[in-house]
Order: C-alpha cells, then structure tokens, then sequence
C-alpha cells in the first residue's frame, strides 16, 4: 500500500450529472498524471475529489498528505506576498525561488499579476512538504517561463518520490501519463 | 493553526472594520432620546432593554465578513487540507470575532448608557449581562454566517435568522437574569461550530 492516491469503483454526480462511474486511478510515488479534456468534462471535480473537498457518492478514495494550487489564491490580500504565504508553511521562500517571485516577497497581494498569483499558488503547494501535488489548470496565466519552472518543479519533485495530478485542457511539457476525460 | 487562525482573523478584524459595530450600536443608542424624549427616568428605567437592541442589530453588521469571503477565496479549502476540521475552524472564527467584536462593544456601552442617563449600577449590570451574553451572539453570528455564505442577498438573509434566534439572550440579557443568559450563551457557543461546520461542508457540494 504505497500508492499516494488511489480511486476504487468511483461514482460522482454534481448537479444531476453523473460525471464518473465505476472510476479507477492509482497514483504511486515518482508518478504524474495529465489529466485533460474539454470545459465541463470533470477535471475539477476530479482534484477536488482527490483532496476529500467533494465526497463520493460511491467507491472509495485513499490518499496521502496532500497540496492542492487551484484558481482560488487563499492568500490574504493585504499582506506582503513572503508573510501571506508563510501562514500556510515555513520555508516558503525557498519556494518562491524555484517559481521566480523571490523578489515579490515585500509586494502586497493584492498588487499581483494573474500569473504572479498563479505562481504565488504553485509556491504554496511547493513549501507545503506533502508528497501528492494537486494542481488544477496550472498553467492559466503562466507565461513561458512560468510553464519551464512548473515542468522542473514537479519533475524535482516526482524524483524524490512524490506524485502529481494535473488537470489542465493544455499541453504540458513534461513526458507524463495522459488521460482524456470525456465531453 | 488554530492559533494562527485566531491571530489572523483578529488581525483583519481591527485593520479592516472592527470599529464599524461599536459606532452601529452608539448611533442606534443615540436615537433613542430623540424617538421617546428626553425624560431621564423613562430612559434610565429603558436603558438597559435599549442598549440590548442596539447590540444585537450591530451584531448583524459583520456577517457578511465573517465566513463568505474566506470561503470564495479558498481559504476554507486549503484549512482542510491542513487538517483543521470545519468546525475548528468555526470555533477558531468564534473566539476571533468575539475578541473583534464584544470588548469594543462594551467600551461603547459605556457612553451609551450615559446618553439614555442610565446610573453607574445598572450601567455594571448591563456590561456584566453583556459580557456573558456576547459570546453566544458571536457564535450565532458565525453560524448564521456560515449558513448563509454563497447565498445571494445573504446580508438581509442573515438579519431574519439572527434576529429571532437572539430573543433569548434579548429577554435575559436586558431582565438581568444572569444564570439563564449563561446558559443560552453557553448553549449558543457550544452548538454553533457544528453547525457552521456541517453549513461550511455543505457549501462545497
């Protein structure tokens, strides 16, 4: 029982819509999944069900300490981005480095660019030490060297054992596991 | 975390509008002589009743603020991803709105009781019954906020379901009845975190 993330006879409706059924994904350490698929497919629903924030209505979902970088920042915007970001873990620095806004850290929240804050999120999810990354349309507002630094990142991170589910609807440079939900 | 939590929150309340239900209740005590007169016996005999009222409709100020933005912003999220439980963290809203939201109150008490010519003993009384009541209508606020973070219209929402479940620390709160007011309070603050956590999970559905 390694695996990091690990779905068993998964069902899941939102709203009235059945969006899996009879879902199997195992995650082992040193693993990435890509996982894409048009607007409104269930990419999503899919992280959040990894996280435990959306419950199965059937089937069962194991899995370790995880990070999740969504499109919510969670970060408080009054705040310099380096003390925002150290409410939720130490070593956040570090962190900022390897996604390139070190130099933010005195600049307020709130004063970020989209992709400033995209990487804000990436950096939190980076110093949070867990060994599953959940990262849900990583890319949206990185520019290309955002998008170099994501690869290296969790390219860094699957080498030292960790696992990674992405959802993303575009092509991600790394040679990773794909999977295509449907329409 | 949990005292992370607490210190953030309190944080925010006093930079940002902490000051806003303490000005709410002294206005609303302001009107009173206006609306009755400035017979000082009558308002002395009415000043605790009024400076009650007043609390409980400053209370209803800050609900907006309490859960909904954390919420939208995914910080209620990455909590649980930490592995704080929704109603810890409810709990942790409690203390830290408490803390915001009641000792300015009750700095306010004391100029209001001097518009409504309330003497020094009823003005003690009245800051003792608040002092035990406060916490339950923190924890009700943060209840109701909980309830109704999301919803659209969630300010006046929230003022019919606060306003009616308050009665109870109304009636023992301005008759001084201190071991009852104990009680709803004490019954509010305990109940409150589980429902704000069950209102919280269901908000994500």
């Amino acid at each position: 029982m390694t695996s990091l993330l690990r779905f068993e006879d998964v069902t899941l409706r939102r709203g009235g819509r059945l969006l899996f059924e009879g879902f199997d994904l195992v995650l082992e350490p040193g693993e990435a999944l890509h996982v894409s698929g048009p607007n409104g497919s269930g990419k999503s629903s899919l992280i959040r069900l990894a996280a435990g924030l959306l419950r199965a209505e059937r089937g069962r979902v194991q899995r370790s300490k995880l990070a999740l970088a969504d499109d919510k920042l969670a970060l408080d915007r009054e705040l310099p981005l380096g003390r925002a970001l150290s409410f939720w873990s130490d070593g956040a620095d570090d962190a900022m480095e390897a996604v390139g806004i070190r130099h933010l850290a005195e600049v307020l929240v709130r004063l970020l660019s989209s992709g400033q804050a995209k990487r804000a999120t990436i950096a939190r999810v980076a110093a949070s030490g867990a060994s599953l990354w959940l990262l849900d349309e990583p890319l949206n507002g990185l520019d290309a060297d955002g998008a170099q630094r994501l690869t290296g990142l969790v390219a860094r991170h699957l080498a030292a054992g960790g696992a990674a589910l992405i959802a993303s609807h575009q092509p991600l440079h790394g040679e990773w596991r794909q999977m295509v939900l449907g329409g | 975390m949990i005292g992370a939590l607490i210190a953030r929150d309190v944080r925010r309340g006093f930079t940002g509008a902490a000051w806003l239900p303490a000005a709410f209740f002294l206005l609303a005590v302001a009107l009173m002589p206006f609306g009755v007169g400035p017979d000082a016996r009558l308002l002395g005999r009415i000043g605790p009743g009024v400076l009650w009222i007043a609390a409980l409709t400053a209370a209803l100020l800050p609900i907006e603020r309490l859960i909904e933005p954390d919420r939208a912003d995914g910080v209620l999220d990455q909590l649980v991803l930490h592995g704080v439980a929704d109603e810890t963290i409810a709990a942790s809203k409690i203390a830290a709105h408490w803390l915001t939201f009641a000792p300015l109150l009750l700095i306010a008490a004391v100029p209001g009781s001097a518009l409504l010519a309330m003497d020094g003993a009823s003005l003690a009384r009245t800051e003792i019954a608040l002092a035990v009541g406060t916490p339950g209508l923190a924890a009700l606020a943060v209840a109701i906020a909980s309830v109704t973070a999301g919803l659209p219209r969630a300010g006046s929402l929230a003022g019919l379901l606060l306003l009616p479940l308050a009665v109870p620390l109304l009636i023992f709160g301005a008759a001084n009845a201190l071991l009852l007011e104990a009680a709803v309070s004490l019954l509010l603050t305990a109940g409150a975190p589980f429902v704000a956590g069950v209102a919280i999970r269901a908000s994500r559905a």
